[in-house]
């Protein structure tokens, strides 16, 4: 999300955006955006060792007076069948939304749906 | 040396161990910040061991660096433990010294350390877990229990086939469901407990030993 005149932007981006990029690129691509003060809903989410990773990368960068860190929620990943599990097809990561935690606040979220409201009066400059 | 010990060091033991499971093995407690992480150890190491692992607060973030104990012996009956315990630090996604002032009455200067400190633990919490053979995953029982950093934590284990306990903490409060945790992570075993009463948590000594003992290939990054 982008603090503009208009209002609050959402970046919503496709599994093909970033299907490209090494861990390390994705990480440092999905930070670097929400830093800026973002909200991203990524397609495809992040697997359980990137989102371990982010969580760390993010403490790193947390700076007390302009960065707090991240709100993230996304669905588990898909369950893989035994066929499936045998022939190596990994489970895949579904929809993730991220964003500053100063602006974005997970309210509620279960199996079917994530609740997210943004923080009053942080969003629009 | 009795029979028993001269049993547990013979080659026949430790070859029965390779194929039957572990008897030792290196266990963290994880878990958002305030679920009760150090409660839990301490519960445990005072029932088995009279010793404690840490201080507990109802400021978050209390414990700030990962604290273990080694060779902690827990038994039902016929069949034990023998365990590494470590104490991991509340994984969080975000830390706002501000709350520490703001919710707590902290100064300004120790909500700053406390802040900086907790975000070190959260990182030495997230490298912990490849060096660990089970979780207890501790949860707050009477709280949302889908939160993405439970979601995490059970998804870095799962890739890792390592053993996962939910321990369902603060059952003796009004508003505990344990219900709602069963029902959101029903592929993981799910102990209701109250570590700050005990209620409960022979139960969890009985499961810890029976899924942390079983033998499993781990899986590495």
């Amino acid at each position: 999300m982008t603090k503009k005149d208009s209002g609050i932007t959402f970046n919503l981006i496709s599994h093909q955006k970033l299907e490209h990029y090494s861990s390390s690129e994705k990480l440092k691509y999905i930070l670097n955006e929400v830093k800026e003060g973002r909200i991203l809903v990524l397609e495809h989410g992040l697997t359980p060792t990137e989102q371990a990773q982010l969580i760390e990368h993010t403490m790193k960068e947390i700076n007390h007076d302009t960065f707090i860190g991240i709100e993230i929620g996304g669905y588990e990943n898909e369950k893989v069948g035994f066929f499936q599990r045998v022939f190596g097809v990994a489970k895949k990561p579904r929809m993730t939304v991220i964003g500053p935690a100063h602006l974005l606040r997970m309210v509620h979220k279960d199996h079917d749906m994530i609740e997210t409201t943004i923080i009053p009066g942080k969003g629009v400059n | 040396m009795g029979l028993l010990e001269r049993f547990r060091e013979s080659r026949f033991s430790k070859m029965m161990f390779k194929i039957f499971g572990k008897n030792h093995a290196k266990i963290g407690i994880y878990g958002p910040p305030n679920v009760g992480k150090t409660t839990l150890a301490n519960r445990i190491l005072r029932d088995w061991t009279g010793d404690i692992m840490g201080s507990v607060s109802e400021v978050p973030h209390e414990t700030r660096r990962a604290k273990w104990k080694n060779n902690i012996r827990i038994d039902n009956g016929g069949s034990s433990l023998t365990m590494d315990l470590v104490d991991t630090p509340g994984i969080a996604t975000k830390i706002d010294f501000n709350e520490f002032m703001n919710m707590y009455g902290m100064n300004k200067d120790d909500s700053r350390v406390r802040a900086k400190e907790a975000t070190e633990g959260v990182i030495e919490a997230i490298r912990w877990l490849d060096d660990i053979d089970g979780v207890v995953l501790v949860m707050d029982a009477t709280q949302d229990p889908f939160t993405q950093v439970n979601v995490t934590i059970i998804g870095n284990l799962e890739a890792r086939n390592l053993p996962i306990l939910i321990a369902a903490n603060k059952i003796d409060a009004e508003n505990a469901s344990p219900a709602t945790l069963k029902s959101a992570f029903p592929q993981h075993p799910v102990i209701p407990i109250s570590a700050l009463t005990g209620y409960n948590t022979e139960n969890l000594y009985s499961m810890m030993i029976k899924e942390f003992g079983k033998k499993r290939h781990k899986q590495r990054r």
